[in-house]
C-alpha cells in the first residue's frame, strides 16, 4: 500500500506502525515519537496500530528548540 | 539621640541563594537558554554550562530512516540540565496536542513550552487556540508553559486554563529588539504578583535581559541572542551576570524617577557658599 511517511510517499508492506518503524531502521528503543494522520500514537501502541492505505504517519526525534 | 526604630533589614539575598521555582521544581539560575542554531554541539554544550541554566529547551522534528533519534537527547542528559521541549512551527490545537503527546513520551517529561504561532511574519503567538490548547493540555496532565503576548485577557485565561508560569514576549522571536513595550510588561506584572513570569523571545542583549529582571520578572528565556554570538560562550555568561544584576537590583528597591535634578553631593558646607559671584 502507499502512505506517506514525513512527507514522502512511499510504498511499504508494514502490517502495524511497529514493523514499519524497524523497516524504516528505528530499533524498539530508538528514541522517536509517532503519529498517524495527525494523532500521537504512543511507543506501546505501535504493535496493534494497523496502518491503511494513505496513512500518512510522522516519526520525530528530539532536536535543538528556542 | 533620637530613638528610631531600625527598619527590618531588607532580604536582599545573594542571587545564589535566590532560587527560581516552577511547577513544584527549584532552579539557581533564572536564564532559560535556547538550544538552535549555535554553530555546532560543542559550543552549545559549553554556551550551556557557561549561562549556568537549568532549563534548556528543546524541540522535535521528522527523524531521517536509520537514525536512532537520541544523539542530541544524549548531549543534554550529560549536561545535567531540566529539558523543556517546545511546539514550535505549530499553527493548530490539534498540531500541537498531539507534538505535546510527542514531546512528553521523547523528552519523559510533562513540561511542554507551548507555541502557537498566528502568521509568519511576526511569529506571534495564535493566543485564541493557545488557550484552546493550553485547557486540553492541563487537563491530560501536562504542566504548560505558555508563549504568549502581554495581554492581560489572554493571560487571565490562561491562568484560568491552569496554566502556574505565564512566558509573555519582549519582542517577536528571533528580533533582537528587547523589551517592545515595558509599560505593558510592568502592567502585567502588577497584575500577577504571584505568578511566576518569564520574558521569552526579542532578548537581543544582556541589557534587555537586565530591564526584565528590574521589572521583577521571575526569570528570561532566550536562544539567538547567544548562539549567534562571535562567541556563544562569553556571551551566555554576559547574559547571566545580567539577569542576576536585575534581580539582585529589582529585590533591593530601586530608586523613583525624577525630572529635576538634586544634588548629590551634601549641600551644606560647600565652599564659597556664600560668595557673591566672584
Amino acid at each position: 500500500m502507499q502512505i506517506v511517511v514525513n512527507g514522502e510517499p512511499q510504498a511499504t508492506d508494514a502490517n502495524t506502525l511497529r514493523e514499519l518503524c524497524e523497516a524504516l531502521g528505528f530499533s524498539g528503543d530508538a528514541r522517536v515519537a509517532t503519529a498517524v494522520n495527525g494523532d500521537f500514537v504512543a511507543r506501546t501502541a505501535r504493535e496493534t496500530h494497523v496502518l491503511k492505505d494513505a496513512d500518512r504517519i510522522e516519526i520525530v526525534a528530539p532536536r535543538q528548540g528556542g | 539621640m533620637l530613638d528610631t526604630p531600625h527598619a527590618e533589614p531588607r532580604d536582599v539575598t545573594v542571587a545564589s541563594n535566590d532560587s527560581f521555582k516552577v511547577y513544584g521544581q527549584t532552579f539557581a539560575s533564572r536564564l532559560l537558554l535556547g538550544t538552535a542554531r549555535y554553530p555546532s554541539p560543542d559550543v552549545l554544550a559549553r554556551a550551556v554550562k557557561a549561562s549556568g541554566a537549568g532549563i534548556v529547551t528543546t524541540s522535535l522534528r521528522r527523524e531521517q530512516a536509520g537514525r536512532d533519534g537520541s544523539r542530541f537527547f544524549d548531549l543534554l542528559a550529560e549536561l545535567d540540565v531540566t529539558m523543556l521541549p517546545n511546539t514550535a512551527g505549530c499553527r493548530s490545537v490539534r498540531e500541537a496536542v498531539t507534538t505535546a503527546h510527542m514531546a512528553r513520551e521523547l523528552f519523559d517529561t510533562p513540561w511542554i513550552k507551548l507555541e502557537l504561532i498566528a502568521n509568519d511574519d511576526t511569529l506571534q503567538p495564535d493566543v485564541f487556540q493557545l488557550v484552546e490548547a493550553a485547557r486540553i493540555l492541563v487537563a491530560e496532565g501536562f504542566e504548560v508553559f505558555p508563549y504568549t503576548t502581554d495581554d492581560l485577557s489572554v493571560a487571565d485565561r490562561l491562568v484560568e486554563a491552569g496554566c502556574e508560569v505565564l512566558m509573555p514576549w519582549g519582542a517577536p522571536i528571533g528580533t533582537g529588539r528587547g523589551l517592545a513595550n515595558p509599560y505593558a510588561l510592568r502592567t502585567m506584572r502588577t497584575y500577577f504578583p504571584d505568578t511566576p513570569l518569564i520574558v521569552d523571545a526579542g532578548i537581543g542583549r544582556p541589557s534587555h535581559a537586565a530591564q526584565a529582571m528590574e521589572l521583577g520578572y521571575d526569570a528570561i528565556m532566550l536562544n539567538t541572542a547567544v548562539a549567534l554570538a562571535d562567541m556563544p560562550e562569553d556571551m551566555a555568561r554576559a547574559f547571566a551576570l545580567a539577569i542576576d544584576a536585575g534581580r539582585l537590583a529589582a529585590r533591593a528597591g530601586m530608586m523613583d524617577e525624577r525630572d529635576m535634578a538634586v544634588p548629590s553631593t551634601p549641600v551644606a558646607g560647600t565652599p564659597f557658599f556664600d560668595f557673591d559671584g566672584g
